[in-house]
């Protein structure tokens, strides 16, 4: 891909940038920053497949972030700049003299100014059959692409070399891909160069105890593999043979400098393109260097991505003729290794003359700290392992006298006097993010000065937190503690319209009876928006609160009745879900994922007499997309008459209680998880709640429905049933808690009743059970109080609000196709009923249908994502 | 919003721009207050037609810039500082009623429309 610089402009200097990695993008941001990619032309050479992505972040794939969610690259931002992209096209030779890069295309560049920023390689050891198939590196998405294929259809073991930071990473990585993962370093301990022996012990055993095997002190001396060439072992210096599928090797890296050396520019002795504190090189006035390819005027590679945006930022600022040096930097890092806070910060090792030390361990808990003060008492650096809490802070404070005592900043809280040393007693010119150099005094003036009063605007406006997002914590405490100080009460309500949470416009609606959404903002609202028109956040909340409470409240729970059809989210008011293209999709209810043949033979037939796009859910039940707004109706009068209702898949509501097959087949089953879970769908079917709620039943420990990942879910026991709640799966998973043991089938619905109801009640918006428990002041067992043991003596209430839930539940869609008045809405053109949108269009793939989304980007701009609520 | 029995008959209208044409959409009643509809314009373009609770009217293209597809009728009307505002059910962006602009992003807008009630001849 490629933009061509304006023309017309005459000749510009041209700069040409060789790699396109973090810090070439960061480099490219500095030019635009300055301005000079208005006065030069720039030529970008990347060799991936890709522009710039966040490798640092590299590992989050496995957690379900795709390529395209790394990237780091804005292509409006290369368009707008004039920036000549080359993806795929790397530079093979440089002729100084003639000042030239040629690419592998054959392209030739003259330059003025080159800037090599090609990064490292990672490091493989020089072993027998390194390259036989099953070894790989991880550096690159490509890497990660071939290294999930390969677990996936050919490996159950998998071994990495190396127990550095990124080892430990690829273990994770392992791991998570469903491998037996090994580790093996050479070093006595994990992470060598970040923690010492005491951190490296916590650190060992909290990742035995997540199963994944270490082996410390040895090396490794030759792959082994079958007579194919692939994988099967790798021999270790111990005389020990280790067994595996796959090899990842993790032993560091080093700096892609090959291109500088071809060219006779000065390379350190273990590689490394030696450059001034301007970041140019020592040969030529005309080259520079940047990143992790470089060898700094303070004789350090740098492997991490903060000094090599400062060096992009160094290199910059020469090149517009400003003053700028890059003298070193802070090697102070903080991670979130396999689930393990891991930090160290400043003199870690203490290398000091005359230091001390304060450590605080804790082995059953996994938890290691140590501080390093000056015989002043200054604060020289420190490790964190297992509870990295107090790292922003800590680090702020490194070189100066913390202004409490050294040892009550590592004990845990309630240790006697533990203290938490909030960010307002950093001094301004403390460091708060390290990745972009932003010191508090900025941040503060971003709310003082500029008017920022959120954590985005801030980042926005800073670059603060927007790189490996450990500061973003502490960002948050200051903003708030800028503006309490400077009078701004820091604001808990819902939204711009109402001062109260979720939670206290309930108990308003409740306890006042207020039936309508209008009345509430007129007298409820804050002074400024009353009287208005609201704003989608607290239209669907409120919405939602109304109809969990309606027959209490004694008005209608259809959602499209009256004022409640304008307070609805677009799916909730065509009661299906809005795709990308403006076309719905449907998703009929399947209690328990049990269907009859006739019914799925009904939803097949509707499925090709519409052409609709059919998917198995994986909720159990199935998902028909690609339905025009007009066609709804028609396809649930189908639907509804072969007794299928609204499933809620559009809805803040129950979606499916998930179930496996259970006693009646399986040969382990212990109770009729089929029955149950169906029984438990049809009690709360359209119960409107702060988040979706999802559920599950398991026929026996086995756990083949997945109940523990559930909002509620029930295990089967000899003796009745288990109930956890507050699972999760999404983004953030949790494990559901235990919260009560062999219950009949009547105490479990009990119970269930009134958690929920106590969930509705007290939850924010768009809260899953799973943040709530955790938010909620005594957590998991203030919760059992309430709802076992009734310490607030409100069970009673909240069982009568779900009785009157399942007296009055009514399937909406079936309250739709009768009421002609509602189905008059579903068109897509109000002064042409029977136009559908030329924009909904479809084109075929794999034997079914797609949308066209060629057409939606004629005459758009590129999409962009922001929040998807 | 109860509608007074003689505004029963009025008709939603568009003025085109170029024309100077005022193009009748439909009944004022088939609004609904805090909602929008979409109407097919002559050159086959789309608007989006909404109705606050005080009974004004606002009509922007019906396409979201952000992402192609014609659904900003289909999003949720609410006001900020006293001005209205509509958030794209897409990806929420919220888009001044008034003029079109993107509140979240300054480099977009949508063409705003001027639109009126008004009896017309059955
Ligand atoms: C269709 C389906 C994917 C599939 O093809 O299988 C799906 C599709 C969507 N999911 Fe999901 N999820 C589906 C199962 C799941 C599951 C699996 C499960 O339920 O067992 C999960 C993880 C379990 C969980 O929720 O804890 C899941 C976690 C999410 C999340 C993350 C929730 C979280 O707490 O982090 C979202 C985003 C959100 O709700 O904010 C989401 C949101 C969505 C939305 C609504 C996104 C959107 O706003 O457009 C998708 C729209 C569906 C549509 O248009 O029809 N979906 N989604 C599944 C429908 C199940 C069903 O029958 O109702
Ligand atoms: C899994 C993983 C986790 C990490 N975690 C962290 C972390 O938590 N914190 C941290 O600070 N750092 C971390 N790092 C390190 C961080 O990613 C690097 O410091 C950073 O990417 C360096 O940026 P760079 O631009 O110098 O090099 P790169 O990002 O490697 O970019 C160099 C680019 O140049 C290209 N290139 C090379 N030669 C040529 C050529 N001849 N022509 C054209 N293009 C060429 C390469 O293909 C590459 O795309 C991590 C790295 C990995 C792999
Ligand atoms: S959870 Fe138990 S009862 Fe249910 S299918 Fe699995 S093994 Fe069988
Ligand atoms: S410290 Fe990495 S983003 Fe701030």
């Amino acid at each position: 891909m490629s933009t061509t610089a304006p023309v017309g402009t005459g000749p510009r200097p041209t700069i040409v940038l060789v790699g396109h990695g973090m810090v070439g993008q960061r480099f490219l941001e500095a030019l635009a920053e300055r301005g000079l990619t208005a006065t030069h032309r720039v030529v970008v050479l990347c060799e991936e497949p890709r522009p710039a992505y966040d490798r640092v972040a590299l590992t989050s794939y496995f957690s379900g972030k795709t390529p395209e969610d790394l990237s780091m690259t804005d292509m409006a931002f290369i368009e707008k700049e004039g920036i000549e992209l080359y993806i795929g096209d790397p530079a093979e030779t440089v002729d100084r003299e003639a000042r030239r890069v040629t690419a592998k295309s054959g392209q030739v560049f003259e330059y003025d100014i080159l800037v090599l920023a090609t990064g490292s390689y990672p490091f493989v050891p020089p072993v027998p059959n390194k390259d036989a198939e099953g070894c790989f590196v991880y550096r690159t998405i490509e890497d990660l692409l071939a290294i999930e294929e390969y677990a996936k259809t050919k490996a159950t073991t998998g071994a990495v070399v190396g127990g550095g930071l990124l080892g430990l990473e690829a273990a994770g990585a392992l791991k998570g891909l469903g491998l037996n993962a090994h580790i093996v370093e050479f070093a006595p301990r994990l992470m060598p160069v970040q923690v010492d022996d005491g951190g490296g012990a916590a650190l060992l055993r909290t990742i035995e105890n997540m199963g994944l095997t270490v082996h410390t002190g040895v090396g490794t001396q030759e792959i082994v593999t079958d007579e194919s060439g692939a994988v099967t072992g790798m021999k270790l210096s111990d005389g020990s043979e280790l067994a595996t599928d796959m090899v990842v090797f993790s032993a560091g890296v080093r700096p892609r400098d090959q291109l500088a050396r071809d060219c006779g520019l000065t390379v350190g002795e273990r590689g490394g393109i030696t450059v001034d504190e301007q970041c140019r090189t020592v040969n030529d006035p005309h080259v520079f260097a940047i990143g992790e390819c470089a060898l700094a005027a303070d004789g350090r590679v740098y492997g991490l991505v903060a000094p090599g945006y400062e060096q992009a930022e160094t290199a910059a600022a020469t090149i517009a003729a400003d003053e700028a040096a890059f003298t070193g930097a802070d090697l102070s890092t903080k991670l979130k290794l396999l689930g393990v806070d891991v930090a160290s910060f400043g003199d870690a090792h203490g290398a000091t003359e005359d230091c001390l030390d304060v450590v605080y361990s804790d082995s059953r808990a996994g938890l290691y700290k140590k501080l390093v003060i000056g015989r002043d008492g200054t604060l020289l650096g420190g490790i964190l392992v297992g509870d990295a809490e107090a790292y922003g802070t800590l680090k702020a404070f490194t070189g100066s006298v913390p202004p409490v005592s050294p040892e009550s900043l590592v004990l845990p809280a309630g240790a006697g006097e533990s203290v938490q040393l909030g960010p307002t007693a950093l001094p301004d010119d403390a460091i708060i993010c390290s990745c972009n150099n932003v010191r508090k005094g900025t941040i503060r003036s971003a709310v003082t000065d500029h008017q920022c009063t959120t954590v985005p605007e801030v980042k926005k406006c800073t670059k603060a937190g927007t790189t490996c997002g450990s500061c973003v914590k502490v960002l948050g405490q200051l903003v708030n503690a800028e503006l309490e100080a400077s009078g701004v009460e820091v604001d808990k309500g819902l939204c711009g319209c109402f001062g109260q949470t979720r939670q206290e416009l309930y108990e308003i609606v409740l306890a006042l009876r207020i039936t309508s959404y209008q009345d509430l903002l007129d007298r409820y609202g804050r002074e400024g928006a009353r009287g208005g028109d609201g704003c989608e956040i607290c239209k669907p909340a409120v919405g939602s609160i109304i109809a969990s409470l309606a027959p209490t409240l004694g008005v209608s729970g259809y959602v499209l009745e009256g004022e409640q059809a304008s307070l609805q989210d677009t799916n909730d008011h065509f009661l299906a879900n809005l795709q990308k293209n403006g076309s719905y999709s449907i998703v009929p209810r399947i209690p328990g994922g049990e269907i009859t043949p006739e019914k799925l033979i009904v939803i097949g037939e509707v499925a090709r007499d519409f052409g609709l796009y059919t998917k198995i859910t994986g909720g159990q039940r199935i998902d028909l997309f690609g339905a025009r707004v007009e066609q709804l109706p028609m396809i649930w009068a189908r639907l509804v008459d072969a007794g299928f209702e609204s499933g809620h898949a559009y809805g803040k509501a129950l979606r499916t209680v998930k179930s496996c097959v259970g006693q009646t087949w399986c040969r382990y089953g212990v109770q009729d998880s089929v029955r149950m879970a169906i029984d438990l769908e049809l009690r709360y079917r359209g119960l409107r709640s702060p988040h979706k709620l999802k559920s599950a039943v398991s026929g026996c420990q086995r756990e083949c429905a997945e109940a523990q990942s559930k909002d509620f879910g029930v295990i089967a026991t000899a003796n009745g049933w288990n109930l956890y709640v507050g699972g999760n799966g999404g983004a953030t998973p949790r494990h559901a808690d235990l919260l009560a043991q062999d219950l009949s089938d009547a105490e479990l619905i009990r119970l269930i009743d009134r958690f929920l109801m106590f969930y509705i009640r007290t939850a924010d918006r768009l809260e899953r059970t799973s943040t709530w428990l955790e938010r909620i002041e005594g957590g998991l067992d203030h919760v059992r109080d309430v709802v076992v043991h009734d310490s607030l003596g409100i069970c009673d209430e909240l069982e009568k609000l779900m009785a009157d839930h399942v007296a009055n539940y009514r399937d909406e869609w079936a309250e739709t196709i009768n009421d002609p008045e509602k189905l008059a809405r579903f068109v897509s053109f109000v002064n042409a009923p029977d136009t559908p949108d030329p924009l909904v269009s479809f084109v075929p793939e794999r034997d079914q249908i797609k949308p066209d989304l060629p057409l939606l980007t004629i005459g758009t701009r590129p999409l962009e994502g922001t929040a998807t609520r | 919003m109860t509608l007074a029995p003689e505004t029963t008959d009025l008709k939603v209208q568009l003025l085109l721009d170029g024309t100077g044409d005022w193009f009748t959409v439909c009944d004022l009643a088939r609004l609904t207050p805090g909602r929008g509809v979409a109407a097919l314009l002559p050159d086959g373009r789309q608007a989006a037609i909404f109705l606050d609770r005080s009974g004004r009217l606002y009509a922007i293209d019906n396409r979201d810039p952000f992402t192609g597809a014609a659904v900003l009728s289909r999003g949720l009307l609410g006001s900020a500082q006293g001005r209205p505002f509509v958030a794209s059910p897409l990806l929420k962006q919220r888009f001044d009623l008034e003029s079109g602009k993107c509140l979240d992003d300054e480099e977009v807008a949508v063409t705003a429309y001027e639109v009126r009630s008004a009896g017309v001849a059955a």
